[in-house]
């Protein structure tokens, strides 16, 4: 295996008495598109920040194709940023906002304005040559500032919440075509978002972060599958908690207590943890097909229609503090105050150290 | 009842307005005064009085010094106060409320005490009185205002436009001359126009420090010393027009940034 692209090795970063970022190492590979997933405050922003050179961490290395970049100005690294803001500079033409980063590389006038067309070529916007920022929706303004960060054929672009400030259509679409643009000119993208559908939909390499560290990193469909921590079932998607005793182990299998008997799982833990179940909604069974774990029954407290499915939020009658998310089938004919058996697979039920 | 409240604001207005305007007019109908006093009764139109401002050396050689003075010192006040906001702006300094409180503090301070102290000062170091001893107490008493109107502009979104700059590769000195300037330019431009309106009807500062060359308003003093005639009324308007065109060109700069 060849050296990753970038190298974070134990990072940490405090911003006066706050620790932002505690012991934080993170590999990137080239042509890959890496999410870093978390909540706000998790320190996602902030290791961003690092890896294009506006922030330099407290303790740790940052390389990027093997040299130790930690104290490199953004200037002089290969990396560039696409601002949440989009930062387009409002004096200049599109065509001489895209042209900047050559200019500052001393390429000539033609060379220029011909590598600036092909960039915002690429990104649907060849017409606005001529336009000012101004003159542009927003959409086309974060085409714009991605034109502008790939002209100058950076090692890894970063990008800070690029999609935040569009609306929700725009906001897939877009998510597509930062798909298809990474695909096409196979540079590295990092990606910060708090929003796990982007992150599901776009990533090659999930990271799920939370307070200053990494819960779970991996390809979405494995974070998602078999997330490795507690905060990681409950971000990147929703999840049923159910906490139990890891009993012994055998053929596999552990026996788990749990308030609604012993639950036999193929996994493995310590005898005696404490740990916790964690079930995707859409593998809680409500009456109907029963299966092979039964978890009582429960009254639908309420039921909410999402078009292609129903989320149904169900009270346990054996724990009224316990409550069941669910995702019934739009037909399904569930509705508040029914009461339900609820069952689910014990090879569906994923646990976690708690 | 109505009409008689509406009659009453409209008189009101038209008082207030002739209390501010009532003397420039007259002021400027006097120097088409065709006779040699500025008295009643009006015997004008008459432009010979322009003429004799435009063909008298002194009031002339003084109009291009105030110019002069106005233009030079509010470049300079423009260019410290664009770095002392940028500074202020950019940048964590310990103590900053205080040193910005006292970059403005000479806006409180009258023009005779900065005018009586910088003859004291340049007294003791030997500076002569002269124009650019004036230029130098212009760009004390404008600095401040060159200042605040930039920093209050320098808003923490333009932040991230001069670190995109950065990132793609620009040096600090073309970030600040190829971006920043650019994008505070009305910022500046307000600031530049505004301190040359001050500059160019200031009188204290200008009287305290220059001596054999002087300004406009310094000059216009001396011609009243000798009682009035219609040659002042004309030089007091055209004082009074140039300032007009600066608040003027104030105003417009002020008003691109806010539709913009």
């Amino acid at each position: 295996m060849s050296a990753p692209l970038v190298d974070i090795r134990n990072v940490s970063h405090r911003f006066g008495q706050l620790a932002v970022l505690k012991n934080v190492s993170l590999a990137i590979e080239p042509g890959s598109y890496t999410i870093l997933l978390g909540p706000s405050g998790s320190g996602k922003t902030t290791l961003l920040s690092i890896l294009g050179g506006f922030v330099t961490p407290s303790e740790g290395k940052v390389f990027i194709r093997g040299a130790d970049c930690t104290a490199v100005p953004p200037a002089k690294r290969p990396t560039t940023t696409v601002f949440q803001d989009y930062a387009l500079f409002p004096h200049m033409s599109v065509g001489k906002n895209v042209g900047f980063g050559l200019r500052m590389q001393g390429v000539d006038g033609a060379t220029r304005a011909a590598k600036a067309r092909e960039a915002l070529a690429l990104v649907g916007l060849a017409a606005s040559f001529d336009k000012k920022p101004h003159q542009l929706s927003g959409g086309q303004r974060q085409r714009v500032a991605l034109a502008r960060a790939l002209v100058i054929e950076p090692a890894v672009l970063l990008l800070d919440e690029p999609l935040g400030a569009l609306d929700l259509k725009l906001r897939r679409q877009m998510q597509d075509e930062l798909k298809a643009i990474q695909k096409r000119v196979g540079t590295a993208f990092v990606h910060v978002t708090h929003d796990q559908e982007e992150a599901m939909a776009l990533a090659d390499h999930c990271v799920v972060m939370n307070d200053g560290r990494i819960e779970d990193e991996g390809p979405p469909e494995r974070v998602y599958a078999r997330p490795k921590t507690r905060f990681s079932a409950t971000f990147m998607g929703e999840s049923t908690i159910l906490a139990g005793k890891a009993g012994e182990m055998r053929d596999g299998r552990v026996a788990v207590a749990t308030k609604f008997g012993p639950i036999s799982l193929p996994a493995t833990s310590p005898v005696g943890a404490t740990v916790a179940l964690a079930i995707r909604p859409e593998h809680l069974i409500l009456a109907g097909a029963k299966g092979d774990v039964a978890l009582g029954t429960a009254r639908v407290s309420d039921v909410v229609f999402q078009g292609s499915f129903k989320r149904v939020l169900a009270t346990s009658a054996r724990d009224p503090a316990f409550q069941f998310i669910a995702k019934a089938p739009a037909p399904a004919t569930v509705q508040a105050g029914d009461t339900v058996a609820v069952s689910c697979n014990a090879q569906d039920i994923i646990l976690l150290a708690d | 009842m109505r009409a008689a409240v509406r009659l009453a604001a409209w008189l009101y207005a038209i008082a207030v307005y002739g209390f501010i305007f009532l003397p420039v007019v007259v002021l400027i109908l006097f120097s088409l005064q065709a006779t040699s006093f500025p008295i009643p009764p009006f015997t004008g139109p008459s432009l010979r009085w322009y003429q004799a401002v435009l063909s008298d050396a002194r009031l002339t050689s003084a109009l291009v010094n105030s110019l002069l003075v106005a233009v030079l010192s509010s470049l300079a006040c423009v260019t410290l106060g664009f770095l002392s906001a940028w500074g202020f702006a950019r940048f964590a300094l310990p103590g900053s409320a205080l040193l910005r409180g006292l970059i403005t503090l000479p806006l409180t301070v009258s023009y005779l005490i900065i005018g009586m102290g910088l003859l004291v000062l340049f007294n003791w170091a030997g500076v002569p009185k002269s124009l650019i001893a004036a230029g130098v107490g212009h760009v004390v008493i404008n600095l401040p205002l060159c200042f605040a109107i930039i920093y209050s502009q320098m808003g923490d979104h333009q932040i991230n436009i001069e670190r995109a700059a950065r990132d793609l590769g620009a040096p600090e000195w073309k970030v600040l001359l190829m971006i920043t300037v650019p994008v505070m330019a009305p910022a500046i431009f307000a600031g530049f126009f505004l301190s040359m309106t001050f500059s160019w009807d200031e009188f204290v500062i200008s009287f305290l420090l220059t001596r054999f060359e002087t300004t406009l308003p310094v000059e216009i003093w001396n011609l009243l010393r000798s009682g009035l005639n219609p040659k002042t009324n004309a030089v007091g308007s055209l004082v009074f027009a140039v300032s007009i065109v600066l608040v003027v060109l104030f105003e417009l700069t002020l008003l691109r940034r806010k539709t913009a």
